[in-house]
């Protein structure tokens, strides 16, 4: 179907990538379908476009590219409004908020994620009840402590080389 | 709206499974207890007001453009 968006003008959608959101997006009744446009070269941001409203578009981006983890414990409603069978048909997106004039200080929010059935295009933006995951998730700061994590756990044995003390020094027990 | 008037200890029954308890009365605050099932969700009415307002931050970003976006995915790579 042809859709028309303020941003990228007129496009076009197969129907096979409309997302249906049959309760909206809290706060954004008015819109039901929405596609993901995603752009190698905005990775890993993408855009969420409403099919219904052209000016209505949220930045999205995959936790995991700024955290090693994100469990979401979704509620039996929340599995049965989502028609989900496996937890691998999930898929998890934050809506990301980016200042004005700070775009450095974008943040995620992780207690509002939107989950999507990928097998069957539906989706629905529910509530975390875990109290880690919070409105504002600053996105490139995260990320940082991620990767220096990452960096400090690829050498773990040349660490506890260096702290263990020579074997004869013990010599004398 | 229907407005009740109870006292501690007392209950208001939702349905058939949905219990709500006046566990305290003190001062300005009212402790009230939940019992519901599994699948119904209990939260903050906070809580949802602050996702449906920054839901509404993030859709009104209307001067970044897929350009911006393109400046800040460089971000990601350092």
């Amino acid at each position: 179907m042809k859709v028309s968006t303020s941003r990228f003008g007129e496009i076009e959608v197969p129907d096979e990538d409309i997302i249906r959101f049959p309760f909206g997006i809290l706060g954004f009744d008015n819109s039901s379908d929405y596609v993901i446009l995603n752009d190698p070269a905005t990775e890993p941001l993408r855009w969420l476009q409403s099919l219904q409203e052209p000016e209505l578009a949220f930045v999205i981006i995959d936790p995991l590219r700024f955290r090693t983890e994100y469990e979401l414990d979704l509620s039996d409603e929340d599995v049965e409004s989502l028609e989900l069978q496996s937890p691998e048909e999930a898929i998890t997106y934050a809506i990301v908020v980016i200042p004005k004039n700070e775009p450095q200080k974008m943040t995620a929010n992780l207690q509002g994620p939107i989950v999507i059935n990928a097998a069957r295009m539906i989706a629905k933006q529910v509530i975390s009840t875990n109290s880690s995951h919070k409105l504002k998730h600053f996105v490139l700061d995260e990320m940082r402590d991620m990767m220096l994590a990452r960096k400090k756990n690829e050498k773990p044995d040349l660490k506890l080389n260096r702290k263990q003390p020579p074997a004869k020094s013990h010599g004398g027990r | 709206m229907l407005v009740l008037t109870r006292k501690k200890n007392q209950k208001i029954m939702i349905g058939d499974n949905i219990e709500l308890t006046i566990v305290e009365i003190k001062n300005e605050q009212i402790k009230i207890g939940v019992e519901a099932p599994p699948h119904v969700k209990v939260f903050r009415k906070e809580v949802y007001d602050a996702i449906q307002e920054e839901n509404r931050a993030a859709s009104e970003m209307h001067e970044i453009t897929q350009e911006s976006l393109k400046g800040l995915s460089d971000l990601f790579k350092s």
